[in-house]
């Protein structure tokens, strides 16, 4: 089968040395991110963005590291959820409702074995719906033309909004900067500047990389500087217990893991909405599906299953659009897209007969990655929760470090130094007024592609604005656009109380 | 949004650089490594070297920015009388400076060397199309300009858009405004669009399209060299045996600062004429898909200056500048 071959030069590609260390380091990495309460995937690869360039990483083993680092901080962001009822991310959320109830009884160990096991399941059936799902969307990626593109663009911002978000007017508010933002630089459909003010470095536009180091990053450290909080994690909470559940409870969580897997790796798929989607529909469905006695809230094993394969299929899930038509399934995809293009690779459907080493090396390694994070994240559980008690003054200096001097490694230039600092200013005015940051990024990166499909879009018809519904696909992406759009409207007000009950003042940054 | 990013060598090389002296040949790539530019300078300097024309090894600094206006002021202002530098240049380079994208900075405040081959422009169409050749196409855009979409990898006004206008002028469609460009990020992305049938033709440079056409993709309608190109390239019909005299080379070669000296100066130009002779730079033509362009001194500058006054015509007519 050319799938499997495909497969097996992929794992030839991955399983070397240095792939394999790289994704070990990833998996570690990652999971301490995630763990941190604050440090959610989006920051934790926009932080070790910087550290892949100055390795000198060729494009499959940045990659390999980057995405062993996504999925680590999609394993590690139930630990804090569990111990401390703060979730480390905001796709862990979820987790907190029945984790740290289970933890209370007494229950830790089993709780995070547990939810390491849904992990696992939920990202490996998510990779392999990555094989069989990617491959086809390329062969339909020629029915996109801009028209269709331009549609997808915007169903991506519409469901971003969506369940993640305490206010849709913000998460609009953070999409139109980005876009704005997008527009520095020399406008490639007629070659004129625009805000340039003449200086000739922002004539390429602003460099992604900088903006997400300075945003995700920087503003991280300009928060602990204003509030010097967290200094040490009360120990006394994080006693763990027993490390592996009773067979009985594993049994009881099964289908649960297989129907959430399937649902979150779907909400992944859909631009935009990603892995806080993919965690939230999960737990709810599995509530309404299983939930006869009302433990669901109590410390129901089903419900730190739950959300847990559900949030980490849907990390798989979000790699699908990302890979097969350039458009990222979520936060932090984007941010492994802006990877990618300046890798000189470009994601879409050429990638897969251009750069099938990469792809299929990549797929690879997060089979690879999966086993390591299964192995790390039960039996070596404790070790990482001794490092949620490092003391953030160690910590952030060390953020500080890795953000100056990866991105001076990078460009070698100071003006992107100071490009950097005043998105991390911005950054944290932002998160004081709880506007979301993926938005922003979303639109600084799709920002000129989506503008560009649009006036291609309306050349190519000559002026007629209609031809943007003229074709079913572009319309059925409408119609999910507006459906995405305007249902967390209606249905979304009861649930996100719910949701947001526990979010700590980091909530801005989500996946 | 272009991306900027991982000019990593860029830092390390400055530093030793400074270390080097004045003796160490240096060539500026004003992109990130992996380009055209990136290549112009790293084969060369390698190929100079192994020929003996150079003694130590071209330090090769990537600066990038602004579609090489970063590295064109920093030649201009900070290294205008240096002796030992030479920037990749090509017909991109050329079109900016028509068009005033080097804000403040014009074509005669360098010195021009030499050119090293050229890739030159093709215009096709995908594979099932009903046209069969270029003045089919022409044809069509004269009658209908709204019918015909032409697709390609730079921004209007770049070069892509402007090889399509110099072959409709050629064929006498007056009003070249009226043909329908559109930008796409990338040679691939163009032929992408084209295969999906979003639009009916492709203007691009030969070694962007060759992949396509050895898959059956695509269809080259004409190749705008003065004739037709050697090799496997040779079943290609050129522009002007079907009647369109439109000629649109994408050029690469060098400039140099505008204070080097005289002596300098021919002897960088004696020393590039001497590298296009050999057998060794031959190879590396046909192996890279660059066709023959010899220029040299004063014939190269003369030859860009005809250019930069063509395509600034041309881009007054389209109102990419006034």
């Amino acid at each position: 089968m050319d799938l499997l071959s495909n497969l097996g030069d992929g794992f030839a590609i991955a399983l070397t040395w240095q792939n394999l260390l790289l994704a070990l380091l990833g998996c570690f990495l990652g999971t301490v991110m995630g763990a941190l309460p604050g440090l959610g995937p989006s920051n934790g690869v926009a932080i070790l963005i910087p550290l892949a360039f100055t390795l000198g990483l060729g494009a499959t083993p940045s990659l390999i590291l980057l995405t062993s680092v996504y999925y680590g901080a999609m394993y590690g962001g139930r630990i804090s959820s569990i111990l401390l009822n703060i979730p480390g991310d905001e796709p862990a959320m979820m987790t907190c409702l029945d984790g740290h109830p289970m933890a209370k009884k007494g229950l830790a160990g089993e709780a995070l074995s547990l939810s390491g096991i849904a992990s696992f399941v939920g990202a490996f059936f998510a990779t392999w719906g990555l094989i069989l799902l990617a491959p086809q969307l390329v062969k339909i990626a020629l029915l996109f033309g801009p028209a269709e593109y331009f549609a997808l663009f915007a169903l991506a911002f519409m469901t971003l909004g969506g369940v993640s978000s305490t206010n849709q007017a913000k998460s609009a508010f953070a999409a139109a900067l980005g876009l704005g933002l997008a527009t520095i630089g020399v406008d490639t459909q007629t070659g004129v500047p625009r805000f340039t003010f003449g200086e000739v470095h922002l004539y390429d536009g602003l460099d992604f990389l900088v903006a997400i180091v300075g945003l995700f990053a920087l503003s991280e450290v300009f928060i602990f500087l204003e509030n010097r909080h967290g200094g040490n994690a009360d120990g006394s909470k994080l006693k763990i217990g027993k490390l592996y559940p009773p067979m009985s409870m594993i049994k009881q969580c099964i289908p649960t893991m297989l129907r959430t897997s399937f649902l979150g790796f779907l909400a992944g798929v859909l631009p935009g909405a990603g892995a806080s989607l993919g965690s939230f529909i999960s737990y709810s469905m599995e509530k309404r599906l299983v939930d006869k006695e009302g433990t669901f809230g109590t410390g129901d094993p089903r419900g730190v299953a739950a959300p847990e394969a559900g949030n980490n299929a849907a990390a798989g899930g979000a790699l699908v659009p990302m890979l097969a038509l350039g458009v990222p399934g979520s936060g932090t995809t984007a941010v492994l897209l802006a990877v990618l293009l300046s890798l000189n690779i470009t994601p879409g459907p050429l990638l897969f007969t251009q750069n099938p080493d990469v792809v299929w090396g990549l797929i690879a390694a997060l089979f690879i990655a999966n086993f390591m994070l299964l192995a790390m994240n039960i039996p070596m559980v404790g070790l990482f929760t001794r490092v949620l008690m490092v003391p953030s003054r160690i910590l952030m200096p060390i953020v500080a470090m890795v953000s100056f001097v990866g991105i001076y490694g990078i460009s070698g230039s100071s003006f992107d130094l100071m490009v950097m600092i005043g998105f991390g200013v911005m950054g944290w005015v932002l998160r004081k007024f709880d506007v979301p940051l993926v938005p922003i990024i979303l639109g600084t990166l799709l920002g000129n592609a989506m503008e560009n499909n649009l006036r291609r879009a309306v050349t190519i018809d000559n002026g007629d604005w209609w031809t943007l519904v003229d074709t079913p696909l572009a319309l059925s992406l409408w119609a999910i656009a507006i459906i995405g759009f305007v249902l967390p409207l209606i249905i979304g007000r009861k649930v996100k109380a719910g949701m947001h009950a526990k979010r700590d003042d980091e909530g801005s940054i989500s996946d | 949004m272009k991306f900027v990013a991982t000019r990593g060598a860029l830092a390390a090389a400055l530093l030793s650089l400074s270390t080097f002296g004045a003796s160490a040949q240096e060539c500026i790539a004003p992109a990130n490594p992996g380009g055209g530019w990136d290549f112009t300078c790293r084969q060369v300097g390698k190929t100079m070297q192994d020929l003996g024309l150079i003694d130590s090894t071209m330090q090769v600094v990537n600066l990038a920015g602004g579609g090489g206006g970063v590295a064109f002021a920093e030649v201009v202002n900070k290294r205008g009388d240096d002796n030992d530098l030479i920037v990749a240049a090509s017909t991109a380079t050329a079109t900016r400076l028509a068009q005033g994208a080097y804000p403040g900075n014009s074509m005669d405040q360098v010195r021009w060397l030499a050119t090293i081959g050229a890739d030159y422009g093709v215009i096709a169409v995908a594979a099932d199309s009903e046209v069969t050749d270029l003045t089919g196409l022409l044809d069509q855009i004269k009658n209908d300009p709204t019918s015909v979409s032409i697709a390609g990898g730079s921004a209007v006004g770049g070069w892509d858009h402007l090889k399509v206008l110099i072959a409709a002028n050629a064929y006498g469609i007056d009003d070249v405004r009226s043909v329908k460009y559109i930008a796409f990020d990338g040679g691939g992305e163009a032929v992408t669009q084209l295969l999906a049938g979003s639009v009916q033709a492709f203007t691009g440079d030969i070694s962007e399209a060759k992949g396509f056409v050895d898959s059956g993709d695509i269809r080259v309608l004409a190749v705008l060299s003065p004739e037709r190109l050697p090799g496997e390239f040779a079943a290609f019909p050129t522009a002007r045996e079907q009647g369109v005299d439109a000629i649109g080379a994408n050029w690469r070669g060098f400039y140099a600062p505008g204070g080097m000296s005289d002596e300098a100066y021919n002897e960088w130009v004696s020393k590039i004429a001497d590298l296009y002779a050999s057998d060794a730079w031959k190879e590396t033509m046909a192996a890279n898909g660059l066709a023959p362009l010899d220029l040299q001194g004063d014939a190269f500058q003369e030859f860009v200056t005809n250019s930069v006054a063509q395509i600034q015509s041309i881009s007054k007519e389209i109102g990419i500048i006034k």
